[in-house]
């Protein structure tokens, strides 16, 4: 028996803080191919141990092995490892741009290329993705501009959005991807109403929730599980662990539960994890949950299993919080190098045509970025007017508005 | 015509905008099946249907959430939260996503969406059902908010709000719903069939927003109100017989201004009158928006008559109203000032 008497309260540590040695042995990872892949009409309650296990398909050899795998061509495996390393090579000039003091703020996803390049290939057009601020993957595989993305980055005379937006909170309904937010967690519940409103136009198009881990601690997370649960919603629901919330390791908002995937599992929703790192099983489970949806047969939740190998932000500094070394330490690698060894592997690629892709790809986005900076950058050049931030607020400007537009002079 | 209670004309509101258009949805909680704890939504289910009446779980940041992702995906939303005092829990999704969607996404995605929630007092229904947000609301740029007093303007305002391309605060206040409650809690209320307002035209008409209504011209002193404080007003006036001009908002944002400065710059005087608290009230918008256009007409200070800075209490329910003995009050001391 537990001693009775005086109450403690316990507070989550990660294993290892800065000067620690990184140690992921806490983190099982089952062989590639290990994990079934159940019928996507299978009775929830049956599959509720892939919410604790790993979906992986690419093994250390660079084989793609199991039940997942093959559902890519040799060129569309190609292509994703083009998109993913053009994200790499994008986020790495617009990291220098911000410390350049071309504009005020960056996010990159290094290390999570595959998450959001992968899931886009499992969509069809017309399906809505509402993102967090680091899925921008989902637009450079949908051929999304890149002088677009820089120039609302840089909130430029050719911004989209008019400089009202911190940089990276993209907005494209036309490629699929909702307005980002900048609050946590508000866009999962309105993915929800987005695939309810499909469901009662009787319209065949789904959509996709995208969340990190510390941020489904949020209410709406909770809510959102609720409502497509209630009403079978046609949304994938994508909860991306990279580990880390900022500088909260993601044990805070997990609690006991032991995965993200497992919450899933109270309201009845099929709950699978992933190799977030291995393009092949991101893509493959993705497009289980994608025909789940468009069978109404309802939500999926995922949860993608990889790494922060980066700072959360261009204001963060992860020393401060865990080992330098850590994100070499990661089990699952890194998804550029993995899906480029399995390309190696089975002779359709090579180091050299790599590295020839890696020059071409930086020239095309240094082309991109000196387009974009003809436009202008945050502190010189052309930028949004002032008559723009009175703007666009409501589809009509009301009295007070236009007073308040007049008093600035513009 | 036919005479509706302000329940009847929100639901044929409802039901004409259902019928015109089939992207208007309907749901909230105790909203399908039973047809709303109001009975704002009784028999919109069984005319539409399932998929466009429904109930929704107890979970008001989830009804506005999900109503904000149907808006994008192109349908209206018109949904219902059980009392004002609930709304909280949705405040995150409506101010700072409902409301800046257009803007921030440069028109890519907009909100058209209709949030109606019962508001105010005068039902013995303590702190958690008697509470008046609007000032929480016309202070977050992008929403627009909207108060009626009576079945004619409901139905109108109502029918524009789920027309409006924007997302709209729709307060209905409670006190109303029935009858032109004057505050007089001790009399029975007249009844809305007994009353000019309670004629509600059949078919589609809209009321515009952003447009006030003068209830009652008077040259002494003009008195700015929505919902229930019109009816109070009008009975303060009679009472005291002061001359006031009446005038009913009904929209709080987009506020209509000229009707107010064209009012005060003839009587000279103003009351402002609601049923919130007092501090950073929408009476203080009111009252500095006075100050700043009709400064040189003003005879006297402007006066604000509110309900107490505490919570709405329980037993006290009618010393916090602001009724028409405290009403009658401001308009003698600001003649007299």
């Amino acid at each position: 028996m537990a001693d009775a008497g005086m109450l403690r309260f316990h507070v989550p540590e990660p294993e290892v803080r800065p000067g620690g040695t990184p140690d992921f042995s806490n983190v099982p990872i089952p062989k590639a191919g290990s994990a079934p892949r159940p019928e996507i009409d299978v009775d929830p309650r049956t599959i509720r141990d892939m919410a604790f296990s790993i979906i992986r398909v690419l093994n250390r050899d660079g084989e793609a092995v199991g039940p997942w795998a093959g559902l890519l061509t040799d060129e569309e495996l190609l292509e994703g490892l083009r998109n993913m390393m053009t994200l790499r090579s994008f986020d790495a000039r617009m990291q220098m741009a911000q410390r350049q003091g071309k504009t005020s703020f960056y996010m990159q996803h290094l290390g999570e290329e595959a998450v959001s390049c992968a899931f886009r290939k499992a969509l069809a057009p017309g399906d809505m993705n509402f993102p967090t601020y680091r899925q921008a993957g989902l637009l450079i595989a949908d051929g999304y501009p890149m002088v677009t993305m820089m120039n609302q980055i840089y909130s430029n005379e050719a911004d989209p959005l008019k400089g009202r937006q911190l940089p990276i909170m993209y907005s494209s309904k036309e490629h699929g991807f909702f307005s980002i937010s900048g609050n946590l967690a508000t866009q999962y519940i309105q993915a929800v109403g987005w695939a309810m409103a499909s469901a009662i136009s009787n319209d065949s198009k789904i959509a996709a929730a995208w969340i990190g881990d510390g941020s489904t601690a949020e209410s709406d997370f909770h809510s959102a599980l609720v409502f497509a649960s209630t009403y079978k919603a046609p949304v994938i629901l994508n909860v991306v662990n990279n580990q880390w919330a900022i500088s909260t390791f993601q044990g805070i908002a997990r609690g006991g539960s032991g995965t993200f995937a497992a919450r899933g599992l109270g309201f009845g929703i099929p709950a699978l994890r992933v190799d977030g790192n291995d393009y092949l099983a991101v893509h493959a489970v993705a497009k289980w949950a994608a025909e789940r949806a468009r069978q109404n047969l309802g939500p999926t939740l995922i949860e993608y299993v990889t790494y922060r190998a980066g700072a959360h932000s261009s204001s963060d500094d992860p020393s401060a919080y865990r080992p330098k070394t850590e994100s070499d330490a990661w089990p699952l690698g890194d998804p550029v190098v993995r899906l480029k060894n399995h390309l190696i592997h089975k002779g359709v690629w090579s180091d050299e045509r790599h590295a020839q892709a890696e020059a071409e790809i930086l020239e095309t986005v240094i082309a991109a970025q000196k387009e974009a900076e003809s436009h202008g950058t945050l502190h010189a050049g052309g930028k949004p007017s002032t008559r723009d931030m009175f703007e666009g607020l409501y589809a009509e400007m009301p009295p007070h508005l236009r007073r308040q537009r007049q008093q600035a002079g513009v | 015509m036919p005479r509706r209670t302000m329940i009847e004309a929100i639901r044929d509101a409802m039901d004409v905008s259902m019928a015109r258009d089939e992207r208007v949805i309907v749901y909230g909680e105790d909203v399908g099946f039973f047809g709303g704890v109001f009975r704002c939504t009784q028999g919109l289910q069984a005319k539409y249907g399932k998929s466009r009446c429904f109930d929704a779980p107890i979970n008001e940041s989830g009804i506005v959430g999900s109503a904000i992702g149907m808006a994008a995906y192109g349908l209206k939303p018109c949904v219902e939260i059980q009392f004002a005092d609930y709304m909280y829990p949705a405040y995150d999704q409506l101010t700072q996503e409902a409301a800046r969607l257009r803007y921030r996404s440069n028109g890519d995605f907009t909100c058209p969406i209709v949030v109606r929630m019962p508001t105010g007092g005068g039902i013995f229904g303590g702190q958690t059902h008697s509470q008046s947000p609007e000032a929480l609301f016309t202070h977050v740029s992008g929403l627009k908010t909207v108060v009626p007093s009576n079945p004619h303007d409901a139905k109108g305002l109502l029918i524009a709000a789920i027309e409006d391309p924007d997302p709209v605060i729709f307060l209905e206040p409670k006190r109303l719903y029935n009858g032109p409650f004057d505050g007089h809690h001790d009399r029975p209320v007249t009844p809305w069939s007994k009353h000019e307002l309670g004629e509600v035209a059949d078919g589609h008409y809209t009321v515009p927003l952003g447009k006030a209504a003068i209830r009652r011209a008077g040259s002494a002193v003009t008195v700015l109100a929505y919902g229930t404080m019109v009816y109070v007003a009008q009975a303060a006036a009679e009472e005291t017989g002061i001359d006031a001009e009446i005038i009913d908002l009904r929209t709080l944002l987009p506020l209509d201004l000229d009707t107010i400065v064209a009012s005060v710059k003839k009587t000279g005087r103003c009351v402002v009158v609601h049923e919130a608290t007092l501090t950073s009230g929408f009476g203080a918008e009111l009252s500095a928006l006075v100050q700043e256009n009709c400064f040189y007409h003003l005879e006297a200070p402007v006066a604000r008559v509110t309900g107490w800075d505490t919570p709405y209490p329980h037993a006290q329910e009618w010393e916090y109203f602001p009724g028409p003995a405290r009403v009658g009050r401001a308009l003698i001391e600001t003649m007299g000032a």
